[in-house]
C-alpha cells in the first residue's frame, strides 16, 4: 500500500486536487445545464412518457372499477357472459363513467382489442341511467321522502359535513361531501355509490348533493344492502323510515341487471367483450408489445393474430430490409465521391463539396416530390428510357409507389450523411501510405484494399451507423413516394399517432424501434467497436 | 566514351523536366548519373524540385520531358509498383492497421512468397535495426526513431537495389537523428545498396553521403562529394548554402588563371581565387569560410592582402569561438575559432587585422 501523498498544507494530495477541480466542474455544469434543462424538459420526458404509454392501461381500472373487481374471479372459459352482480357493477361503473364523460374513452381504448366495444360503450352509455328505476319507483312509492334529497344526506352525510355545507355560502367551493361511518358500515353499497354520487355532482355538474335527487342506480344500491341485511337498524331521525323500508324492499320487485344490458345491446352477453375487459383490467399491460408483434393477449397467453391482420413483423422486417439496402447503396454511391473529395486539389474539392452539400439547402419535401416527378410512369426517367428504347412504352418500369422508388429517393436523401463522415476519415489518410503501399509492390488495387480501405473502415463505419438510423426511422419519404409496399414502421406509427389515435400501440412500435436500433448499436460496438467510429480528425 | 558512361550509371536522369502546371518548370533540365551502390543526397532549400525528383524516381510523378533510367533501362512508363525501389517517407507511412511484422511481411505477401520466407525475411529485416522484439506492436505503440527504424526495414525487406529516402529523419529530435544518421549509412554500406536521399538539412548531407547534390530553382547547383561541395563551391548559392560562408561583394581588378585581386565595394583589396569571374570588371561574390579567417599575422602568407576588422561580438559556443566582427562595411562577419588552450579570445571593440590564404576565398558569381 503506497503512502497516501499530502499535499504542503498536510490535507490528502487527493482531497486538495478534487477541492482545485470542483470550481471547473462546477463551471462546466453550468455551462451545458441550459441544454440539459432544454432537453431534459422537452425531449427526454416527454419520450419518456410516450413510452410509458405502451404499458400504461389504468383507463380501464380507474374507469370501471367495481367491474374490474368482480370479472376477476369470471372464468371465460366457461363460455357464459358474467353473473348479474358483474352487471351490476358494471351499470354502477357505467352510470359515472357516464356523467364524468368517461365511456367513450374507455370504449375507444377496448374497441383497439375488439372492434364494436366503442359503439356498444357509447349506446350504453345512453341508457344507463334506467338501470335501477324499478327501485326507485317502488322506494318513492314507499314513502315520497326516499324523492327528497335531504333523507340521502341525513341518512349519509357525516354530520360535521352537513353543518360545514348549512354554513357555507357559495363563497369559494363546497366542502367536499364525508359519509358518516355509521352509514358506510350498515349501508356500505349505498354509501359507496352515493359518496361517487357527490362528489361527480359536486364536481361535474357544480351542484350540490343537497339539491339533487339520486341516480337510479343508488336506489339499486340501497335495495342491494336492504336485501342484504333485512334487519337492520340505524340511531337517528330516520331509524322509522329506514326500518320499514327494509322490512317493504325484500318484497320489491326485482329487476334484471343482466338482461337491462342485453336489451341495451345483446353483444354485452358476447363472451369475447367480456374477455378483453377481463384481460385488459391490469393498470399495467404487455397487450401493446404483443399487438405490435402481430401477438394478441388471451387468457391463454400470447397468440398470433388472424393472417389477415398481421403487419408489424413485416413492415419492421421491411424496415430493417430496406433501411440496409439504403445504407449499401450509399456506400456504394458515396465512397468514391468521398474519395474523390479527399484527393482532388482543395479549389476542386470545394465546388464538389458544394455539389455534396447542395441537397442539404433544398427541402426535404421539395426533393422527395421531386423524385415523384421523375419517377413515375409518365416520368422524365421512364420517358428517356422509353426514348431510348431500353423499355417498351407499354412496359414503363414501375419506379414510385413502390420500394424501389423508396430506396432511390431515401438513397439520394441521406447520401450527404454518408460522404461527410467518409470524407472527413479519408482527409486524415495520408496519400504517403497508398504511394508507401505501391512503392512496396502493391498493385493499385491492393493498395487500396490493403491499405487504404481498412484505414477509411471508422468512416464508412460512422457513414453507415448515421445512415441506418436516419433510415429506420424516416417518415416524409416513404410517405410520399412509398405507396403500400414502400412504406416504413415509421410511416405505420405516425399512422397511429394521428389517425387511430392508439397511442399505447404507436408508443410500443416506437420502443421496439428504438430497442432495435439500440441492440444493432450495441451488436456494431461489439463487432467494430464504436471506438472505430470516426466522424473526423 | 559516352556508352561506358551509361554503362556504369545505375540511376540516370537524362534531360528531365517537369512541370505541374504546364507554366512553370519545378525541375529544368535535370541530369544525374549515379553509380551502383552510392549514397546521394539531394539537398536544397523547399520547393528547390529535390522532392519531385525522388517522386519521378519513385514513379509517383511522372517527367515531363526527359528520360530516367534505372539499371540502363528507362522506366518513365514503368508503374510504381514494378520498380522495385524501396521508399523510405518522411512520416514513416507505417501502416496504421498492420502490427510491425505485418507491415513488413506486406510486400514480401505481394510478391506472393511463402509464409515460411517471409517470416525469415521479416526477422532479418527487423535485425538489422535491431526491432526483433517489437513485431508484434502496432506503430502507434513505437516512437518515432523506432517508428522509422521499421519504415527503414519495411523498404529494405524485399532487398531493393535502390531505396529512396525522403527527409526520413525530419521529424526527429537532434540525438535520435544522430544515431540514425549513423545506422543508414552503415547499414546502406554493409548492404551494399545506392540510396538517394533528400533532406534539407545540410549536416544529414555532408555526414551521411558519397555525393550531394545541391538543388534550387529546379536545377542541380553542384553534384560533389561534402568535403568538395563545403569546400570549393562552384557558386555563391552553394556557397551561401552550405555550411556558414562570409560574403564580400566587389569588383574584379587583376585576373590571371588561379589567382585574382578584388576591389571590394569598401575599396578594400583582397586575393582570391576566380571561380566564376572571367574578365577584369566583373562583379562577384567573395566567399570566405570562417574557421579559415585568420588574425595571426604570423600564419598569413608574406604579402597577402590583410583588411581591418572591429570586434563587436565574442560568443562561447563550448569546442569553439564565434566572434562577430565589422569588416569592409558589413556588420556580420564571422570568424571561428577552436578552442584551444592557446586560443585568443578576442575582446569586443578591439581592432585587429585579419587575413587569409588566396585559396580559401573564393570569387564567385555576384
Amino acid at each position: 500500500m503506497a503512502e497516501q501523498m499530502l499535499a504542503a498544507d498536510g490535507r490528502p494530495l487527493k482531497a486538495s486536487l478534487n477541492r482545485a477541480l470542483r470550481r471547473q466542474k462546477m463551471r462546466a455544469l453550468l455551462l451545458i445545464a441550459p441544454l440539459l434543462l432544454f432537453i431534459m424538459l422537452t425531449f427526454i420526458i416527454p419520450i419518456g412518457q410516450m413510452l410509458f404509454r405502451s404499458v400504461e392501461n389504468q383507463i380501464v381500472g380507474d374507469t370501471i372499477p367495481r367491474t374490474v373487481d368482480a370479472i376477476a374471479a369470471w372464468e371465460a372459459d366457461s363460455g357464459q357472459a358474467p353473473s348479474e352482480e358483474v352487471f351490476v357493477a358494471l351499470a354502477k361503473d357505467l352510470m359515472i363513467a357516464v356523467e364524468e364523460k368517461n365511456h367513450t374513452r374507455l370504449g375507444s381504448r377496448l374497441n383497439y382489442e375488439t372492434s364494436g366495444i366503442s359503439s356498444l360503450f357509447r349506446k350504453s352509455g345512453r341508457s344507463v341511467d334506467d338501470i335501477g328505476e324499478v327501485y326507485a319507483d317502488q322506494f318513492i312509492a314507499l314513502d315520497p321522502a326516499w324523492e327528497d334529497p335531504a333523507t340521502w344526506i341525513t341518512l349519509l352525510a357525516d354530520p360535521d359535513w352537513i353543518t360545514r355545507q348549512a354554513e357555507w355560502n357559495d363563497d369559494g367551493p363546497e366542502p367536499a361531501f364525508e359519509l358518516s361511518d355509521t352509514a358506510a358500515e350498515i349501508l356500505p353499497k349505498t354509501a359507496e355509490i352515493y359518496a361517487d354520487f357527490a362528489s361527480v355532482i359536486r364536481e361535474v355538474d357544480n351542484d350540490s348533493p343537497v339539491d339533487e335527487e339520486p341516480w337510479n342506480v343508488v336506489y339499486l344500491a340501497l335495495h342491494e344492502d336492504l336485501i342484504a341485511n333485512p334487519g337492520l337498524q340505524i340511531a337517528g331521525p330516520l331509524a322509522g323510515l329506514l326500518s320499514q323500508t327494509a322490512t317493504q324492499a325484500q318484497g320489491f320487485e326485482r329487476e334484471d341487471v343482466r338482461a337491462a344490458f342485453e336489451d341495451i345491446d345483446e353483444d354485452w352477453l358476447d363472451v369475447d367483450v367480456w374477455q378483453t375487459i377481463q384481460t385488459y383490467s391490469p393498470a399495467f399491460t404487455s397487450g401493446y408489445f404483443l399487438n405490435a408483434v402481430d401477438l394478441q393477449k388471451t387468457p391463454d397467453g400470447p397468440e398470433w393474430q388472424p393472417e389477415n391482420e398481421q403487419i408489424y413483423l413485416t413492415l419492421f422486417w421491411r424496415t430493417l430490409v430496406m433501411s440496409l439496402t439504403i445504407t449499401v447503396s450509399c456506400i456504394l454511391l458515396g465512397y468514391p465521391v468521398a474519395w474523390m473529395l479527399a484527393n482532388l486539389p482543395s479549389r476542386k474539392a470545394n465546388l464538389l463539396m458544394i455539389l455534396v452539400l447542395l441537397p442539404f439547402w433544398t427541402s426535404l419535401l421539395v426533393r422527395t416530390s421531386a423524385w415523384k416527378v421523375l419517377l413515375q410512369q409518365q416520368g422524365v426517367i421512364n420517358d428517356t428510357l422509353v426514348w431510348i428504347g431500353l423499355v417498351t412504352d407499354d412496359n414503363r418500369l414501375a419506379l414510385i409507389n413502390n420500394a424501389t422508388g423508396t430506396i432511390i429517393a431515401m438513397t439520394h436523401i441521406l447520401l450527404p450523411f454518408m460522404i461527410l463522415p467518409l470524407y472527413s476519415v479519408m482527409k486524415t489518410i495520408p496519400p504517403s501510405y497508398l504511394r508507401a503501399a505501391k512503392s512496396l509492390g502493391a498493385t493499385n488495387w491492393t493498395a487500396f484494399w490493403r491499405v487504404y480501405f481498412p484505414q477509411s473502415v471508422p468512416g464508412i463505419g460512422a457513414g453507415s451507423i448515421l445512415v441506418f438510423i436516419l433510415a429506420i426511422g424516416y417518415y416524409i419519404t416513404p410517405e410520399i413516394v412509398g405507396g403500400t409496399k414502400g412504406v416504413f414502421i415509421s410511416n405505420r406509427i405516425a399512422y397511429h399517432i394521428s389517425t387511430s389515435l392508439n397511442w399505447g400501440l404507436a408508443a410500443a412500435l416506437g420502443a421496439i424501434l428504438l430497442a432495435v436500433v439500440l441492440i444493432l448499436y450495441w451488436a456494431y460496438d461489439r463487432i467494430v467497436g464504436i471506438d472505430n467510429v470516426k466522424l473526423g480528425g | 566514351m559516352l556508352q561506358t558512361a551509361n554503362d556504369a550509371a545505375f540511376v540516370q536522369f537524362e534531360r528531365v523536366q517537369k512541370s505541374y502546371d504546364g507554366e512553370t518548370l519545378v525541375v529544368k533540365d535535370l541530369n544525374l548519373s549515379m553509380p551502383k551502390g552510392e549514397f546521394l543526397t539531394m539537398l536544397g532549400p523547399s520547393g528547390s524540385g529535390k522532392t519531385t525528383c525522388l517522386m519521378m524516381l519513385a514513379g509517383f510523378e511522372t517527367a515531363t520531358h526527359g528520360e530516367i533510367r534505372l539499371d540502363g533501362v528507362s522506366i518513365n512508363n514503368i508503374p510504381p509498383h514494378k520498380r522495385g525501389i524501396g521508399m523510405v517517407f518522411q512520416n514513416y507511412a507505417l501502416f496504421p492497421h498492420m502490427t510491425v511484422a505485418e507491415n513488413l511481411s506486406f510486400p514480401l505477401e505481394v510478391r506472393k512468397m511463402d509464409k515460411a520466407t517471409r517470416e525469415k525475411k521479416v526477422m532479418r529485416a527487423l535485425g538489422m535495426v535491431q526491432m526483433q522484439d517489437f513485431a508484434g506492436r502496432r506503430p502507434a505503440q513505437l516512437s518515432g526513431g523506432q517508428q522509422q527504424r521499421i519504415a527503414l526495414s519495411r523498404a529494405l525487406v524485399f532487398e531493393p537495389e535502390l531505396v529512396l529516402m525522403d527527409e526520413p529523419l525530419g521529424a526527429l529530435d537532434k540525438q535520435l537523428r544522430e544515431t540514425l544518421q549513423f545506422e543508414i549509412t552503415n547499414l546502406a554500406h554493409e548492404l551494399g545498396i545506392t540510396v538517394v536521399y533528400v533532406t534539407h538539412d545540410q549536416t544529414e548531407a555532408l555526414t551521411m553521403s558519397d555525393r550531394v547534390a545541391v538543388f534550387d530553382d529546379g536545377r542541380i547547383q553542384q553534384l560533389a562529394p561534402p568535403d568538395e561541395l563545403y569546400e570549393a563551391p562552384q557558386n555563391s548559392f552553394v556557397a551561401q548554402f552550405i555550411g556558414e560562408n562570409n560574403t564580400l561583394e566587389g569588383v574584379v581588378q587583376e585576373i590571371t588563371k588561379d589567382k585574382c585581386i578584388i576591389k571590394l565595394d569598401s575599396g578594400d583589396i583582397i586575393d582570391a581565387v576566380p571561380v566564376n569571374v572571367s574578365k577584369v570588371g566583373d562583379r562577384t561574390q567573395v566567399s570566405i569560410r570562417p574557421e579559415r579567417v585568420e588574425f595571426d599575422k604570423s600564419r598569413l602568407q608574406p604579402g597577402a592582402h590583410t583588411l581591418k576588422a572591429e570586434v563587436l561580438e565574442f560568443i562561447y559556443m563550448g569546442d569553439i569561438f564565434r566572434t562577430r566582427l565589422r569588416v569592409a562595411g558589413t556588420d556580420d562577419f564571422i570568424i571561428k575559432t577552436r578552442n584551444a588552450p592557446d586560443q585568443v579570445r578576442l575582446t569586443p571593440g578591439s581592432q585587429i587585422e585579419i587575413g587569409w590564404l588566396a585559396r580559401d576565398c573564393r570569387a564567385l558569381d555576384a
